[in-house]
């Protein structure tokens, strides 16, 4: 229940109420989309978006960039750990 | 799943395992005793101990479970309540799946439904709302519980009833609030933690804003964490860089779903149908100031508490059981005198034996794979474990 699971929006189904259809693997089922839709971010523009949902309610966008620079970060703390493993290997085999 | 596979990556934990280890000797505080780092929300406790991340970790850190798994905190007398109402004929009981099982004083919602109650698990207050309409000449309560996470989806149910003109639709509101919650356990004399991992889905709804007392007034680093694997172990990395370089900040590693201003819709139905109460009582914890919601009189024609004779009885929990010191991270779960005796899953006597949430369920289910070193179904452990 408080988890929540990535999904993607596939469709409206009733713009005025807030109300679209989610994919969530292969699963579809009614949400409300009340909370990912302002101003900005009218109901048509949420199609094919992906989100979080929880509770039968679209709760977030999953923000694509956001978690590329996340994945980065992750990537260059990996790329710092084989630098360093092939420092000490290189010490390594200096030392014979 | 989107960002799912990327973020339980074995190597990459296995990098960010080595980071950790790599930064724990720059922590001085560490020659004297273990860091102790808190995970408030039980959907961290599941994760940490599904993927074996304690097992990744050098000695010197440990995760402190807290008490952030709402269906965990229920005291048993609440359970009561709901058994109550659940048994009144006209009632339809509406609840989440996860409170079926947690035992009240007599009986579980679960065994309430089997004594002949017309208890039904929904998976969204909207499944609630829709029995309503479908049964004009019933009464359809919705159990609603959890903390920021759930309380905008029950909030936008209740404008919808409203809206809609429902008049036999009605909330037993149960929902909790976490920031008192953390100010509570960092009052606690018996703790004594580092740091913080923030709970990733109540963030998304107020942001990353209201937990900077933490960090300026009582000095500790928080990283707001997502759900996977990479996710905690980043989190708890950012944590760990904090204590290495003497600096307590609110850090958010979970940028893809939370906003540093949180949800600005959520927040604004909740606070058109909620208001603070006074105190709420937890389970093992006691009353905790202002850390519960109820209806405002504005809705009060949609609260079961004003709607029906609740009893409200305060019910001492079992002698046996130590949930409280397990939920504020004093005793670790193995350490109760009945865990995996006469309280296991399948006969639990504490509320953290139910949910999957819960320490004392993560710690029975994934505990035992751990000891008996089986491989877990990701394979992350085993093949973090041949590559360090
Ligand atoms: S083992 Fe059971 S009784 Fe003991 S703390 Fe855990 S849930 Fe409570």
């Amino acid at each position: 229940m408080c988890l929540g699971i990535p999904g993607r929006i596939v469709a409206l189904s009733d713009a005025e109420s807030r109300l679209a259809v989610v994919d969530v693997s292969g699963v579809r089922r009614s949400v409300n989309i009340a909370c990912i839709v302002d101003e900005a971010h009218p109901p048509e523009s949420c199609v094919g978006e992906w989100v979080l949902v929880h509770v039968g309610f679209a709760m977030s966008r999953i923000d694509a960039e956001e978690a590329e620079r996340t994945l980065a970060l992750l990537h260059e703390l990996g790329e710092a750990q084989a630098e360093i493993e092939a420092m000490r290997n290189s010490a390594a085999a200096r030392a014979g | 799943m989107k960002y799912v596979d990327e973020f339980r990556d074995p190597a990459r934990a296995r990098a960010l395992a080595s980071e950790i280890a790599g930064l724990v000797p720059r922590i001085a505080r560490t020659r004297e005793r273990p860091l102790q780092i808190m995970e408030v929300c039980g959907g961290h406790t599941h994760a940490i101990f599904r993927y074996g991340i304690q097992q990744l970790l050098p000695d010197a850190v440990e995760f402190v479970h807290g008490p952030g798994c709402p269906v965990c905190v229920l005291p048993m007398g609440r359970v009561d309540d709901c058994v109550a109402l659940a048994l009144q004929p006209q009632v339809i009981f509406t609840t989440f799946g996860d409170a079926m099982r947690v035992p009240g004083s007599r009986l579980s919602l679960l065994k309430a439904k089997a004594e002949g109650a017309d208890v039904r698990m929904v998976y969204s207050p909207l499944d609630a709302l829709a029995i309503a309409r479908d049964n004009p000449a019933r009464e359809v309560v919705f159990f609603g519980l959890g903390f920021e996470t759930t309380m905008p989806s029950t909030a936008m149910t209740l404008i919808a009833a409203k809206k809609q003109g429902l008049r036999n639709f009605s909330l037993f509101c149960n929902h909790i609030t976490i920031i008192p919650t953390i100010k509570a356990i960092l009052d606690s004399p018996d703790l004594h933690l580092d740091g913080f991992l923030g709970p990733g889905h109540v963030s998304m709804v107020i942001g990353t804003r209201p937990y900077r007392f933490i960090a300026e007034h009582y000095k500790r680093p928080i990283a707001i964490a997502g759900f996977e694997p990479l996710d905690v172990l980043q989190a708890l990395w950012m944590v760990l860089k904090q204590l290495a370089e003497n600096r307590c900040e609110v850090e958010n590693q979970y940028g893809r779903i939370v906003p540093a201003e949180g949800n600005r819709q959520a927040l604004a139905a909740i606070a058109e149908v909620f208001e603070l109460r006074e105190y709420f009582e937890w389970r093992g914890l006691g009353s905790i100031d202002h850390s519960g919601v109820r209806l405002r009189a504005s809705y009060a024609d949609y609260d079961a508490e004003r709607k029906f004779c609740i009893p409200n009885l305060k019910i001492a929990d079992p002698k046996s059981c130590q949930c409280g010191e397990v939920l504020k991270g004093v005793l670790k779960p193995h350490q109760c005198k009945v865990f995996g005796s006469a309280c296991t899953p399948e006969t639990p006597i504490g509320s953290l034996m139910v949910s999957s949430e819960g320490a004392c369920a993560a710690y029975y289910n994934y505990g035992r794979i751990a000891r008996s070193q089986v491989v877990d179904t990701t394979g992350l452990r085993a093949a973090v474990k041949v590559g360090a």
